[in-house]
């Protein structure tokens, strides 16, 4: 039997025999229980209706593992349910791989496999096949999980990274830099007691009800994780071959966020975001996109942040809170490394 | 954010936009060099120069240090860094810099170097007393500003006796890089470098004061007015720039009075003088060596000086040779007008010192500015509202 308590994952538990099965059932199909793990296989069945389908995986090395409102494991999930729903997809499987330094304490496993069940469950997206391995002191850094995940596409909706046009508009989900801020503060190095939570969440349920209010006037949505909406609106803007105008005074920041940001030099534009969205839509379907969106508890406070243009430069221009332009670029090398 | 917020507020900019361009001269072109590249970052990052009129420019000074800091000195900390022996721990916008051929900082710790950013020196002392077995070395950088923290971490490290402690000293004297640019004879020689006015350094005078600015204001005739570094802060000491020139004066005056005095912090001012020592010349990047412009440990602190203790070897290396670097930083080139600007030299791969930090005249321009490279306006009309 595992001592959950006090014990440490050890080689034995990745070489295959009793460890390993021990390891999987006792904290994994323990935490993600399903029918699917219950039968025991080495992949999972399941049935599809016809149309299209999407595929995404994700690999999760977020440093430190526990942060205020997640960890590597609900991040996990929701990362890659967000990649999903950023085709306008209900999710339907994920799977959940896992590389584990030998001598991580089993209790901690056990509380990042709980919280992926937690987060799977609530967002009802079962787990349904996984991998276990276990590599040496120093070949890794505790633990790092790799997750994909599959989804159904709605009959009529096909978003497209190319899809941007002048005159559409950019809508934001909520405040930015919430997460990277958040994985900042628990950083051994820098001990700045901010009440920054993570916004790490599914956001599936937000995209469908978006879906059902703007349809097709949705031409295409991103979740800006690393490099923050400064990146997210830069590759929307080279790959729709586009520019941006938004305006600084509506984007969502909240102060503790702005003043942890002011601290390091840092600029919530390029920080990450794990439980936002941005959406580029028709401009006569904004309205109701947005009021779908407030309705909606990850999208109580969505904004209309600014413009599709015509650029051959694909220039992201931003209207200044000090009434001036500048510039939003892309970030040059790695501003917070290991953020998700 | 209280006390922050106030001073970006766009009305009360717009108020003193207004009040610039009432009272400047339309006769004459007014040019001011901004020092600090805490004020050219600000002045990028707010688009100050779209609220300003026309004939009122602003040139952007070498006050980055990470920009200035030569190709020699980070050569020398790489090697330093590759010895199994050491722990260096740096700032996070050195990583970066590029070295000769291509060498960083960054490649350095890929290769195996045991390289590790801190947020402060404090980091570097925790990790000496942590990791007795490592030789630990703050690479020490920065204006008078980050001078007064490694002073301390010099004396906790004394007081504490840790022996595994030392310092690559690379701090550097703002007054020393003014005068030169004032009195720069190959500037003179170019004839088109054209200073009214000096906005002087925000922060650097909360240590050192307004005072030893009084110097250039009267020999060279030429006004200088410290400010914060907010935007309404350099709107204002753009504003008080025009001011004494319309008035024919050539006054230290401040603006950040929030902060800085005429003596400055004198206890810090007393701690820097009791730890370091003016080197008789220390190279800048793109201005070439400077006679007293750099500091060094005192000789009775040799063994935590880094230089002395791991015989660390400086080159003199030359930028590219096509880099205009040593012009835009003198204030004779805008970026823009440098062959390299935007083509080979970017914020991703910076050729030349100034494209390095974010507070580099040519990073400052190229990552909020660089649609006026094309002779864009802001939008030029062409949004779809």
């Amino acid at each position: 039997m595992l001592n959950v308590e006090n014990g440490r994952v050890d080689l034995s538990h990745g070489a295959g025999g009793r460890a390993m099965r021990h390891l999987i059932e006792d904290i994994f199909h323990d935490a993600f229980d399903n029918i699917w793990l219950r039968a025991g296989n080495d992949q999972s069945a399941f049935a599809v209706s016809g149309g299209r389908m999407v595929m995404t995986t994700d690999g999760y090395v977020v440093s430190p593992l526990f942060f205020p409102g997640g960890d590597i494991g609900s991040l996990a999930v929701h990362g890659t349910i967000n990649d999903i729903a950023m085709a306008a997809a209900r999710p339907l499987y994920l799977s959940a791989s896992f590389i584990i330094e030998e001598g991580f304490p089993l209790a901690d496993l056990k509380r990042i496999a709980e919280s992926m069940g937690v987060a799977s469950r609530e967002a009802g997206v079962p787990i349904i096949t996984g991998d276990t391995k276990v590599v040496e002191r120093g070949k890794a850094d505790g633990v790092f999980i790799s997750t994909a995940g599959v989804g159904m596409v709605p009959d009529g909706l096909d978003l497209r990274a190319d899809a941007a046009r002048p005159g559409d508009a950019v809508i934001i989900s909520g405040s930015i830099g919430d997460h990277g801020m958040a994985v900042m503060s628990k950083r051994e190095n820098l001990e700045f007691e901010a009440a920054i939570v993570s916004d790490s969440a599914p956001l599936h349920g937000l995209v469908a009800a978006m879906a059902e209010a703007g349809g097709r006037l949705i031409r295409l949505m991103r979740d800006p994780t690393r490099g923050g909406i400064a990146a997210t609106l830069n590759e929307i803007a080279s790959q729709s071959k586009v520019g941006f105008h938004i305006d600084e005074n509506t984007i969502p920041v909240k102060p503790e966020v702005a003043a942890a940001c002011e601290l390091l030099g840092l600029d919530p534009l390029n920080v990450a975001n794990e439980g936002k969205l941005v959406a580029v839509a028709a401009p006569e379907g904004a309205e109701a996109i947005l009021a779908a969106m407030r309705a909606h508890p990850l999208g109580r406070e969505a904004a209309l942040i600014g413009r599709v243009v015509a650029d051959d430069d694909c220039f992201v221009q931003m209207s200044t809170s000090f009434g001036g332009f500048r510039i939003v670029d892309w970030l040059s090398g790695e501003q917070l490394p290991r953020i998700c | 954010m209280k006390y922050i917020d106030e001073y970006r507020d766009g009305r009360l900019a717009n108020g003193i936009a207004h009040q610039i361009a009432a009272i400047a001269d339309a006769a004459r072109a007014y040019d001011f060099m901004e020092f600090c590249g805490g004020h050219t970052h600000t002045i990028a990052r707010y688009g100050l120069e779209d609220l300003l009129p026309d004939n009122v420019r602003m040139i952007h000074g070498p006050g980055c240090p990470v920009c200035v800091l030569p190709m020699g000195r980070i050569e020398a900390a790489i090697a330093l860094a590759m010895r199994s022996e050491i722990t260096l721990c740096i700032y996070g916008d050195l990583m970066r810099v590029p070295g000769t051929s291509g060498s960083s900082l960054l490649k350095a710790k890929a290769a195996g170097a045991d390289i590790r950013i801190v947020y402060s020196t404090l980091d570097a002392l925790r990790i000496a007393e942590a990791e007795p077995e490592r030789e630990v070395v703050f690479f020490a950088i920065g204006f008078e500003t980050t001078t007064p923290p490694t002073a301390l971490a010099l004396k906790t490290a004394i007081a504490k006796k840790l022996g595994n402690f030392s310092i690559f000293c690379n701090h550097m004297l703002t007054p020393a890089a003014i005068h030169n640019i004032l009195e720069n004879p190959d500037a003179r020689k170019l004839g088109t470098i054209k200073i009214d006015g000096l906005i002087g350094p925000a922060h650097v005078s909360a240590v050192i004061g307004t005072k030893p600015y009084e110097f250039f204001a009267e020999k060279f005739c030429k006004p200088v007015v410290v400010a914060g570094f907010e935007p309404l802060d350099v709107m204002q000491a753009i504003l008080m720039l025009v001011r004494q020139i319309n008035d024919g004066r050539h006054a230290v005056e401040n603006q950040y009075i929030r902060a800085v005095t005429r003596l400055g912090n004198e206890k810090a001012q007393a701690e820097l003088a009791n730890f370091f020592d003016l080197r008789e010349s220390f190279e800048w990047r793109g201005l070439g060596a400077l006679p007293y412009s750099g500091l060094r440990l005192r000789p009775q602190y040799e063994v935590y000086d880094a230089e002395k203790r791991f015989s660390m070897v400086t080159s003199r290396a030359r930028d590219n040779s096509a880099c205009e670097c040593a012009a835009i930083l003198c204030g004779v080139k805008k970026p823009a007008e440098c062959k390299l600007f935007g083509t080979v030299c970017t914020p991703d791969t910076p050729m030349g010192s100034c494209m390095v930090s974010s507070e580099g005249a040519c990073a400052a321009h190229w990552t909020y500015r660089r649609f006026r490279a094309k002779g864009r306006l802001a939008d030029a009309g062409r949004a779809v509202a």
